[in-house]
């Protein structure tokens, strides 16, 4: 009898641990780090491997690390392109004041654009527009939703 | 729009003490029932064409405006018209004050209206039933397609001799029209009556338009336009339609306002990841800067006597309310609390600044003195933001946004308005969904 219940606590211990890494595992990799979004879903590519959009924290215009090595990949595909000049869109979500989100999504493209800058692209090539909170990707009102919205997009001008 | 020209043909207002009044600072705790006459229409009026509208008894439609405004107001409760006993003409002429105190009527307004050789005439009266005698007669002669705006003025006259405080219903709001899903808005500059008739739309919705502002003549109007792809702060004339851009920056320019004497427009300008707040004097076109720091400072406001400016910025870390000098000097912070603070805009009065506040994810309008003390939350939203004040700093005007569901739908934004008292809030329809909304100064000035 005793055997079992140990069998059954010990197999219950298994059961959570392993489910309790699986909820640990996502919440790292899966979709959000704090409330940047890390996932790839609204993700779009300028070449292969060269994702064209990087995330930010709320409030914030900081580079996590990876923003700041996608915005590497891109530095280097302008590189290879030296004929391409691109458009730095700035967005907010919309849980903040409108003008200020106009500000905010001004200062996330100039912190894009002065990264690529420090990897050797001219700032003739780098033209800058902030949408604030004007044009969100996803439409929900979830967290998730938000970090997405939270972004810098890079596009490429015809 | 054509320029309105009312002539008053003779003004009669007591100074005496009437026996009612309205405590504006109660609310609608104990609305003032007040009996409003239809207007009585000399038979041998001609009647008004009003775009395609024909209005037959146009002095009917005046009494019900004046009833809506006052009722909207909060402060009145218009009696039913069932109840009244005397015809509009006699009324007019001799109330039987004993007829309306037995419907409980404390204040009764009447009047009578004649359209001929194209010009309409109305006279008022404001009486109190209570001390019986009149306290209120004004007359009027303009357009017959001028007639809301009569009803109007005598809104405003009536509201101002009972309560000591000047009206708020010979207005106009200016707001962003939108449509269309979330994640691509269509939006459009609108201008309505403050009671919602007569939306025009000034902009085709080609590009996006937002935060517009009325200068303090009502002619002119400033707001951010992506027209060309460039976001830049542009002046429109409200009856030429003629357009420009507002001074030649090499970058976005953004939340414009007008100064109290109308010869400025004061506005952010982002370059390089910072925005500072300039000011750009409409005749000269000379441009100063007013705050010289690497935080984002926008959202300015001037103080009604054109001294000081409030402002947002986050320069301590988050967003918060300053005050300065209209020159730029004596920067002080005034907000301090828990949450981050946006939008202030100082009132017409002079002696608060509303703002929105963020807090733990719940949105408020609320008001403060201009020192940052006193603060008082009047409402509390998922998301609501930008509050305007009327024009006797007694009402605020903001925008609320619903959440989506799960599929992205049901998202609405729409126009509301709470006095300052926090009572009466109503949500104010329009033609489409509505934000960003900004209310004129009286339009009788």
């Amino acid at each position: 009898m005793d055997f079992t219940m140990n069998l059954k606590r010990l197999l219950i211990v298994l059961v959570a641990s392993v489910a309790l890494t699986a909820c640990a595992a996502q919440k790292k990799t899966g979709m959000m780090t704090g409330d940047v979004y890390t996932g790839s879903d609204t993700v779009e590519y300028l070449a292969t491997g060269v994702k064209d959009r990087v995330f930010f924290a709320t409030n914030k215009s900081t580079l996590t690390t990876a923003a700041r090595d996608t915005l590497r990949k891109q530095a280097a595909w302008m590189r290879k392109q030296k004929k391409v000049s691109v458009t730095v869109e700035g967005h907010a979500d919309e849980r903040g004041t409108r003008e200020y989100n106009l500000a905010l999504g001004e200062r996330r493209a100039n912190a894009v654009k002065d990264y690529l800058m420090t990897y050797g692209i001219s700032g003739s090539r780098i033209s800058v527009i902030s949408y604030g909170k004007e044009r969100p990707v996803n439409s929900g009102s979830t967290p998730l939703a938000w970090s997405q919205n939270r972004r810098s997009v890079t596009v490429k001008v015809k | 729009m054509k320029k309105l020209i009312i002539f008053f043909i003779f003004l009669f207002i007591s100074t005496s003490n009437a026996l009612i009044e309205v405590d504006i600072t109660r609310g609608n705790l104990d609305p003032l029932p007040i009996a409003v006459s239809p207007l009585h229409n000399d038979p041998s009026s001609q009647t008004i064409k009003s775009g395609d509208q024909i209005i037959e008894d146009v002095g009917a439609e005046i009494s019900k405006i004046i009833e809506v405004n006052l009722k909207r107001s909060g402060l009145f409760n218009p009696l039913k018209k069932e109840s009244f006993v005397q015809k509009p003409d006699i009324v007019h002429i001799k109330p039987r004050f004993e007829d309306w105190k037995l419907i409980k009527a404390q204040a009764l307004v009447t009047g009578k209206t004649i359209i001929s050789d194209d010009k309409l005439r109305t006279e008022f009266r404001l009486w109190d039933v209570v001390a019986a005698k009149e306290i209120v007669a004004l007359a009027f002669s303009t357009t017959p397609d001028n007639w809301r705006r009569v009803a109007h003025i005598i809104s405003d006259k009536i509201y101002e001799r009972l309560t000591g405080e000047s009206g708020y219903f010979d207005t106009r709001i200016i707001y962003v029209s939108e449509t269309g899903p979330k994640t691509q808005r269509y939006k459009k500059l609108a201008i309505m009556d403050q009671d919602g008739a007569n939306t025009k739309y000034l902009t085709l919705g080609n590009e996006l338009v937002l935060t517009p502002r009325f200068s303090p003549t009502n002619q002119l109007v400033t707001y951010l336009s992506y027209f060309r792809n460039l976001p830049r702060v542009y002046l429109l004339d409200i009856e030429t339609g003629i357009q420009e851009a507002v001074g030649d920056f090499p970058g976005m320019t953004f939340a414009p306002r007008f100064s109290p004497d109308g010869k400025k427009i004061i506005m952010s300008f982002a370059k390089d990841g910072n925005s500072d707040i300039y000011t750009m004097d409409l005749d000269s076109r000379v441009v100063e800067k007013i705050t010289d720091h690497t935080s984002i400072d926008t959202s300015p406001s001037y103080s009604p006597d054109g001294k000081y400016i409030c402002f947002n910025s986050d320069r301590s870390g988050l967003q918060q309310i300053y005050v300065m000098r209209s020159d730029g000097s004596n920067v002080k912070r005034i907000t301090f609390g828990k949450g981050l603070y946006g939008t202030p805009v100082w009132s017409p009065r002079g002696d608060l600044i509303a703002f929105t506040k963020v807090f733990k994810g719940k949105f408020y309008i609320g008001v403060m003195r201009a020192d940052g003390s006193g603060e008082r939350l009047l409402t509390e939203n998922f998301y609501q933001e930008a509050p305007s004040w009327s024009p006797n700093g007694r009402v605020l005007i903001f925008y609320r946004e619903t959440k989506t569901d799960s599929e992205g739908k049901g998202f609405t934004a729409k126009l509301w308005s709470i006095d300052l008292t926090g009572y009466n809030e109503r949500l104010i329809e329009t033609e489409t969904d509505g934000s960003d909304p900004s209310w004129s100064s009286l339009l009788s000035k």
